[in-house]
């Protein structure tokens, strides 16, 4: 087969890097918050124009491709780079010896994670080489001929391997600040809570039930793959064009290891293909600048599928044990549990993982005492960290697998021995921190139940069974025999924002003028548009504050200060919040300049509460003063501010205790599945939602979220896992036809109620939405499964051989 | 080697295309036409379908060399396509050639950009968050109401069931092709 060559010249082309997309918002989309406002980037989206991180290009760039290790453990003992290099269309071969400065590390919290591999590697796809060559093809054969000697090393998989005496310790010479504090070096973080006197209260209880609980590794599988171009400038630095989840994050991570410093490093945005948590740690940003720098060349990574099975963190697969007691009256009296998740080889997120799963642990009940541990473990499995739910979703599957039982155990309804249970707002939590806005977790649970039932077979029609509709599908396997239905109810509790003293913080500049006698509004912020729909709101605030309507919202990139990560469901909380920050600091501003030179010819300037309105400015009892354009007339009036919400604290590192949240949000699921039991297939037939989102700025976003939520929630009750081989470590599907999310057919109709209950801390009263869905979602359609077949069910995804008793 | 094939009724030609290139990478790194998605490159996600004569398929599974004088649609091609699709339908006689220039669309916002009835449809219905599966679903989802104009629920999750979406759950999705199928009625 002949060589690749590079695209020729005279190629068309879209996109080009130096254009990243700018969002105008006109006629076609107008919209306050509280209105359903359809996306600024909607219409470049469909037509295909909407410029992805994979899709930009640069006139001469070359394409970046990374070795990978295909062992989980070993000592490299050589790398021979010549070959590689004398490929012809190779430009470059980089190895850790090529870093240009002693930062070889990079990581979210801890910095443990090398850019490429030295002395060891310690885990199966862990970055070792990077080539830069004139064809994707060209750059993937040259890397192949990357001459790397390994020494295996014994593999550490589980608790029992990573702690038992002489195990290898995956990192050799931490100096974390979490290592004085751990009882093993292969452990990252330890976080327990205490708090009344858990074994005493346990005499008390009438029941006991205890349970061990496994959550399978679930993957972000966001569609648009990790990707983005560096583009070298002329003053040395580097312009990188990227998808992630925080910018600032990414940027100061990346310059030490290129030793620039962070003004010759610029960013900007990308389009992002989803995000999920499976952004907010690096993937190829440092080897495109690296390969960039060295060829003096514009240079684009794009991984695979495959390979973006590698490129990112996961979900942390977990081993949960369980104690509850509670009273013949159906009252909890006590919590014991020790929650173990799989961090993999770098520390990643895990030490908030950590955090989160200890102090989210109880669910959203009230239990006065508590005994909790939560541990995040080092191994050689691969690196786990964020993914939407980020430890509340393990938790959630084992709380709510607990409930089920305690209720079947105390012959009660499942739904009301939750009621009785529920936490309300003025509880106390685990952690000692009073829950100080709504928390309607018993009318979630009330309103999900209170939703029409689909009908009872529902797959029967005129011309018999429609097998779309019955487990195993096309496949064509039952008419309905052997099918039996349940319905299961679950519901949860997420923290929103970053927690545990975290200076979590959003930066937002605003910019109001007369353009064409119109007034305009431009929002410039670092936010990270994951596909959440923070453009669109955005645009709603900037124009229910300033009264205008036409909005622009300018590219994120690092030319404005930092609006924190597009995760924890923080985005309209703290960006949002800093957008309407600015803009009432340019409303006031506004304001003044229409007192100076409008004030004397109308006295409601100086006495009346002034509004902007419909592009005027207008009194509180709806007069109008001026035009808006008028009193800006020539000038532009801008503010760039930070916005932050209240303090937390961290929690104790013996007791758990202090205010470690910012805000708590809650969803109940109610799931009805249909299972074959002869064949252990499961159909979901129908998901149900219902969440208090406080207040819902664009009800259509809000609503999608849920159901997008709820969906990946469903992924992993029933398909989805990472397989990791437990005597190699390795990774076994890596692939969309191994590793399965739900297609359309898989999903059902999902019904969503959204109550609106006010957080008066929040802007606009309103809670996080994204994450609360995605919690509840997987342990309701194991309740359903359970209780359609009777059966335990502990672990999850739950898979055929569980169902049938082959496994 | 060169190919030479018809992309939203305008000939096109690529040069020095390795044979092992798909007709994905030719559209998105050759011809500038990145609206067809690289999801997966396995013929699992259908984020990259394109219409080949007509019938949908995976870019990324074809070899650039299958396409040689042949005809493919885009999803940058649909409004065009659509168009075409509706003038014949009204005249009863075979799809003309005449090729309109779109006008007036701002190439930063795509405003002002005319849409075809499911693209349309998509973005009214909220079935759009990150966006990465949506050229993809578009060009199968109209193909679908191009042949059966009316499909049940099941019809359309059984024709959609190979592209996958990772952010909406499908729910708006459903909504969108059931309001592009209303609409098209209506006009009928």
């Amino acid at each position: 087969m002949s060589s690749p060559k590079h695209p020729t010249a005279s190629a068309q082309r879209g996109a080009p890097a130096g254009a990243p997309t700018r969002i105008t918002q006109g006629s076609q989309t107008r919209g306050a918050i509280g209105e359903s406002t359809l996306r600024p980037d909607g219409t470049l989206k469909v037509t295909g124009e909407f410029a992805y991180s994979s899709d930009l290009w640069h006139e001469d760039m070359l394409w970046g491709q990374i070795l990978r290790s295909p062992v989980a453990h070993a000592e490299i003992v050589s790398i021979d780079t010549a070959e590689a290099l004398a490929t012809p269309g190779v430009y470059a071969v980089l190895t850790h010896d090529d870093l240009p400065t002693e930062v070889k590390n990079y990581g979210l919290e801890i910095r443990d994670t090398p850019v490429l591999a030295y002395g060891k590697v310690r885990h199966h796809g862990e970055p070792v080489a990077v080539v830069a060559a004139a064809h994707p093809e060209t750059a993937r054969r040259a890397a192949a001929k990357i001459k790397v000697e390994y020494r295996e090393l014994p593999v550490i998989t589980d608790e029992a391997s990573a702690t038992a005496p002489g195990a290898v310790l995956v990192h050799e010479h931490r100096t974390d600040h979490h290592v004085g504090h751990v009882p093993h070096p292969n452990i990252v973080h330890r976080q327990p809570i205490v708090r009344g006197d858990a074994a005493a209260a346990a005499r008390r209880a009438d029941v006991i039930v205890r349970g061990e609980y496994t959550f399978g590794m679930q993957d972000q599988a966001f569609l648009g793959p990790e990707s983005g171009l560096a583009v070298p400038e002329e003053d040395g630095g580097v312009h990188l064009y990227v998808a992630t989840q925080w910018l600032h994050s990414d940027l100061r991570q990346i310059a030490p290891v290129l030793g620039l410093p962070e003004d010759k490093v610029r960013m900007t945005l990308a389009g992002v293909g989803g995000a999920f948590g499976g952004r907010e740690d690096l993937s190829m940003q440092i080897h495109a600048c690296l390969l960039a720098l060295r060829t003096g060349k514009p240079v684009k990574i794009v991984y695979n599928r495959f390979e973006s099975f590698f490129g990112h963190v996961h979900r942390h697969p977990a081993k949960l044990y369980y104690e509850h007691g509670a009273t013949h009256d159906g009252r909890l009296t006590h919590l014991k549990c020790r929650i173990v998740l799989d961090g993999g080889a770098y520390a990643s997120a895990s030490p908030a993982v950590v955090g989160n799963a200890a102090s989210l642990s109880v669910g959203p009940y009230v239990v006065d005492d508590v005994d909790i541990e939560a541990i995040a473990l080092y191994t050689n499995n691969p690196p786990c960290g964020a993914m939407r739910g980020f430890g509340a979703v393990q938790a959630c599957f084992a709380y709510e697998a607990q409930m089920d039982k305690l209720a079947k155990k105390l012959g009660m309804d499942p739904v009301e021995f939750r009621q009785r249970n529920a936490m309300e707002q003025g509880t106390i939590m685990p952690t000692g921190q009073p829950v100080d806005s709504p928390a309607p977790v018993a009318e979630l649970l009330r309103r999900v139940k209170a939703m029409p039932l689909p009908p009872e077979r529902q797959w029967e029609s005129s011309e018999g069974a429609d097998v779309r509709q019955l487990p195993g599908g096309l496949s064509n396997t039952t008419h309905g025999e052997g099918v039996v239905r349940g319905i299961g109810y679950a519901v949860g509790i997420k923290n929103v924002g970053f927690s545990e003293g975290f200076d979590d913080y959003s930066t937002a500049r605003v910019r109001l003028e007369a353009v064409a006698g119109e007034p305009v509004a431009t929002v410039h912020t670092a936010m990270a548009e994951v596909g959440q729909g923070g453009v669109t709101v955005h645009a709603q605030i900037a124009r229910t504050e300033l009264g205008v309507a036409q909005v622009t919202i300018r590219p994120a990139d690092t030319q404005v200060g930092s609006a924190g990560s597009t995760s924890a469901s923080r985005q309209t909380y703290v960006t949002g919040g800093a957008v309407r920050h600015a803009c009432e600091q340019v409303r006031e501003r506004v304001l003044e300049l229409g007192r100076r030179r409008f004030g004397s010819y109308h006295p409601a300037w100086a006495t009346a509460e002034l509004l902007l309105e419909g592009g005027k400015v207008v009194t509180d009892g709806g007069e109008v003063l001026a035009d808006l354009a008028e009193v800006l007339g020539d000038e532009a009036v801008e503010v760039e501010d930070e916005w932050r919400h209240r303090p937390t604290e961290p929690f104790d590192l013996r007791t758990g205790q202090g205010n470690g949240h910012v805000q708590y949000s809650f969803a109940a699921h109610r799931a009805v599945v249909e299972v074959d039991t002869e064949l252990g297939l499961v159909k979901v037939v129908e998901l149900a939602c219902a969440q208090d989102v406080g207040k819902a700025l664009n009800p259509l976003s809000v609503v999608g979220q849920i159901q997008g939520g709820t969906t990946q929630g469903l992924g992993v009750a029933v398909m989805e896992e990472i397989v990791v081989d437990p005597r190699t470590a390795k990774v076994r599907n890596p692939s969309f036809t191994d590793y399965l999310i739900p297609t359309i057919l898989d999903t059902p109709t999902i019904p969503v109620d959204v109550l609106e209950l006010a957080d008066d801390h929040a802007p606009y009263g309103l809670r996080g939405v994204g994450e609360a869905p995605t919690l509840s979602s997987t342990p309701a359609v194991l309740a359903a499964i359970r209780d359609a077949t009777g059966l335990e069910l502990n672990r999850t995804p739950v898979r055929p051989e569980h169902l049938t008793g082959t496994a | 080697m060169r190919v030479k094939f018809t992309v939203n009724g305008r000939p096109q030609e690529a040069d020095d295309v390795w044979e092992g290139e798909s007709l994905l990478y030719v559209l998105r790194e050759r011809l500038g036409l990145p609206g067809s998605k690289n999801a997966c490159e396995q013929g699992e996600c259908g984020s990259c379908t394109v219409r080949l004569d007509g019938v949908p398929v995976c870019s990324c599974l074809v070899a650039a060399g299958q396409v040689e004088g042949r005809d493919v649609v885009t999803v940058e091609g649909l409004a065009d396509h659509a168009r075409r699709r509706a003038a014949a339908g009204a005249r009863g006689t075979s799809l003309p050639d005449a090729q309109q220039a779109r006008g007036g669309a701002d190439s930063h916002t795509g405003e002002g950009t005319e849409l075809s009835p499911v693209q349309q449809a998509f973005l009214d219905a909220g079935a759009v968050q990150c966006g990465f599966c949506t050229p993809g679903l578009l060009v199968a989802a109209d193909e679908l109401l191009e042949s059966h104009p009316n499909p049940s629920d099941e019809d359309v999750r059984e024709a959609l069931s190979g592209n996958l979406c990772r952010c909406t759950g499908y729910e708006k999705i459903m909504d969108a092709v059931r309001l592009a199928a209303a609409r098209q009625g209506e006009a009928v």
